[in-house]
Order: structure tokens, then sequence, then C-alpha cells
């Protein structure tokens, strides 16, 4: 009985080691392509420092790849999307940001497009309502 | 209704032609950095071009940011694909010799370079006073928020960076900057020593 339980256990624990190594480099590959895609998503947000206004994601140029593996070392570090940003920001400035953040004078960027838009459809109502009261009834 | 409506173009027109004003005093491809006036990133690179004496290092000796400490360091990066590196060479190298006595450390980075593609450059530009380090995956140039090359640091005695500068550095400019900050007691506001 003794005997039938010993090895009972020990296939257990036979069988378990496999899955279990099996279930860690499942997470482990879960994890690398998580950590991956963050990457990928914070490289499509900063700017190719030698480049025409492409990402580093986009740009097939050599320091464009190194602040790829920049971005995924410090995700890997456990850095959070926003500590690597403000990273690249305090190394080369705002202009580092494909899409300036809504702080300070940026709020200017944001809010004039927004603005211009308002203002012309305001004209706009201005200056046909004008017109169609102007415009003479058949009657009259 | 005249003036109202005169208003509503002023008020219009204003802000318009202020905003291309700014626009037109800007240099369109002057890019602001953020880091003088911050402390200058650290690096440990490893020297692969030794310098000539009394500047020289030994190859493989590893530089320290943090050993120069007190001094005032010009960081230059360059490399031997870099045509624009060629016009500074000179100035750099003597204004590296003219120092070599007072507190000053001149490293010269490798960029994105073969270390024999930099040594044939150095040997064909006629030697270079000062030594050169290798920087493994441009981790220094990318601390450095480099844009291309040539870029150059100069790094405060109290370990901050007081000027950064884009292309080809001049021995006047280097000058200036160097005596400025050699006055400067450690600690002392470097930001508002001398302008670009």
């Amino acid at each position: 009985m003794m005997r039938r339980v010993m090895v009972r256990a020990v296939f257990a624990a036979a069988m378990a080691v496999p899955c279990t190594a099996h279930a860690q480099s499942q997470s482990s590959a879960t994890s690398d392509a998580n950590i991956d895609a963050r990457a990928a998503a914070i490289s499509a947000t900063l700017r190719c420092p030698v480049c025409q206004g492409e990402s580093i994601q986009d740009s097939p140029s050599e320091l464009a790849g190194q602040m790829r593996a920049v971005v995924r070392e410090q995700l890997v570090a456990g850095r959070t999307p926003d500590e690597v940003k403000a990273y690249f920001v305090g190394r080369y400035g705002e202009w580092i940001l494909l899409e300036p953040s809504m702080t300070g004078m940026n709020v200017l960027l944001w809010a004039f497009p927004v603005l211009l838009v308002i203002g012309g459809l305001w004209l706009i109502a201005v200056v046909v309502r004008k017109w169609s009261a102007q415009t003479p009834t058949p009657d009259s | 209704m005249n003036w109202k409506r005169s208003l509503i173009g002023v008020g219009v027109a204003v802000p318009i032609i202020g905003l291309l004003a700014f626009g037109f005093m800007r240099d369109p491809r002057a890019i602001p950095s953020p880091l003088p006036g911050h402390e200058a990133p650290a690096f440990d690179l490893a020297v692969f071009a030794p310098g000539e004496a009394p500047l020289a290092r030994k190859v493989g000796d590893t530089l320290r940011l943090r050993e120069f400490a007190g001094k005032v360091v010009v960081v230059n990066f360059w490399a031997s694909w870099c045509l624009q590196c060629q016009d500074e060479h000179r100035d750099l190298s003597e204004t590296a010799r003219a120092y070599a006595d007072r507190p000053t450390q001149f490293v010269g980075v490798l960029y994105n370079d073969r270390t024999t593609l930099g040594t044939r450059w150095i040997s064909e530009m006629g030697g270079q006073s000062y030594p050169s380090v290798t920087d493994d995956r441009s981790r220094a140039a990318i601390n450095y928020g480099l844009y291309g090359v040539p870029e150059t640091f100069i790094i405060a005695p109290d370990g901050r960076i007081a000027y950064k500068h884009l292309g080809p550095i001049s021995s006047a400019v280097l000058g200036k900057w160097i005596d400025s900050l050699l006055t400067l007691a450690p600690r002392a506001d470097t930001t508002a020593v001398a302008d670009k």
C-alpha cells in the first residue's frame, strides 16, 4: 500500500515538472508579447530624431532601432509608459512627442483648430441668416 | 455697426499676425534642448583611441564622468562618416591641448561607427590630442538626447550641462565657455554665464 502511494507520488511529481515548465514558458511568452505590444505603442508616439516626421517605430534608422530597444528595456525594468515617455522628453524635450501633450502653451495648439472651426460655423450662420433675411419673398 | 466689424477684424487679425511673427522670428531647425542647466547623464565608456600626451588614456580604460567632478568636461559626439566633424576636429584637438594644464577634460564619443574606422579617421586627420571612447548601442548618445553628429556638450565643474552645441564647434566658442566655467565655483549657476 505504502509502495503504491509512493509510486503515485513520484509519478505525479514527474508529470507536474513539465507541466509547470510549459506553463512558465507560456506565461513568459505572453508577457514578452505584452511588453512588445506596449513597446510598439510607445515607440509609435516618439519622433525619430534623425528622420522627417517619422516615429521610431516606423523608422528603419539605426538610432530609431536603438531607441526602441531602450523603450523595451525600460518596460522590462518595470517603468510605466508615462515614465518611459518622460525619460525621452527629459532628453529631447517635448519635440520628441509626435503629438504634443495638452499642457502649458501646447493647449493653444489643440484649442486653435477647434476655435477656428467654431468661429467658421458661427460666421456661416451669421451670413446665412443675413442672406435669408435679405432675400425677397415672391409676395414682396 | 462699422466699429463692431472693425473690432472683430482686428481681434481676428492681430493674433494671426502675432502667431506668424512668432514663427518667422524662430529658427525652424533649432530644437531647444531641455538638458542645459541639468545634471549631465553619467557614462562609463571604454577608450578605443588613446589621444596624445599629456592627455592620453590607455586603450581599454573606462572613462567615467564622475571621475571628472570639479573639471570642465567637453563631450564631443562624432563619427568617421560625418563630414562636419572634419571641420571641428582641429579646433577641438588644439583647444584640448591649450587647456591641458587647467582642470578640463575632453572626451570624444564615437557615434554609430566602427572603432577601426574611427581610429583610421583620427590618423587621417593627423591625430587627436584627447581620448575617444565607444558608445555601445548608443546608450550615451540617447541619454544625451543626440540628434546627430557633431554635437558637443560642455559640462560645468558642478556636473551640470552648461551648453549644448549643434554642428561643428569652433575654438572661440569652446574657449569662451571653458574660460567662463573655470571661473565658477562648484554649485554656482551656469545657465546665465554666457550665451550662444
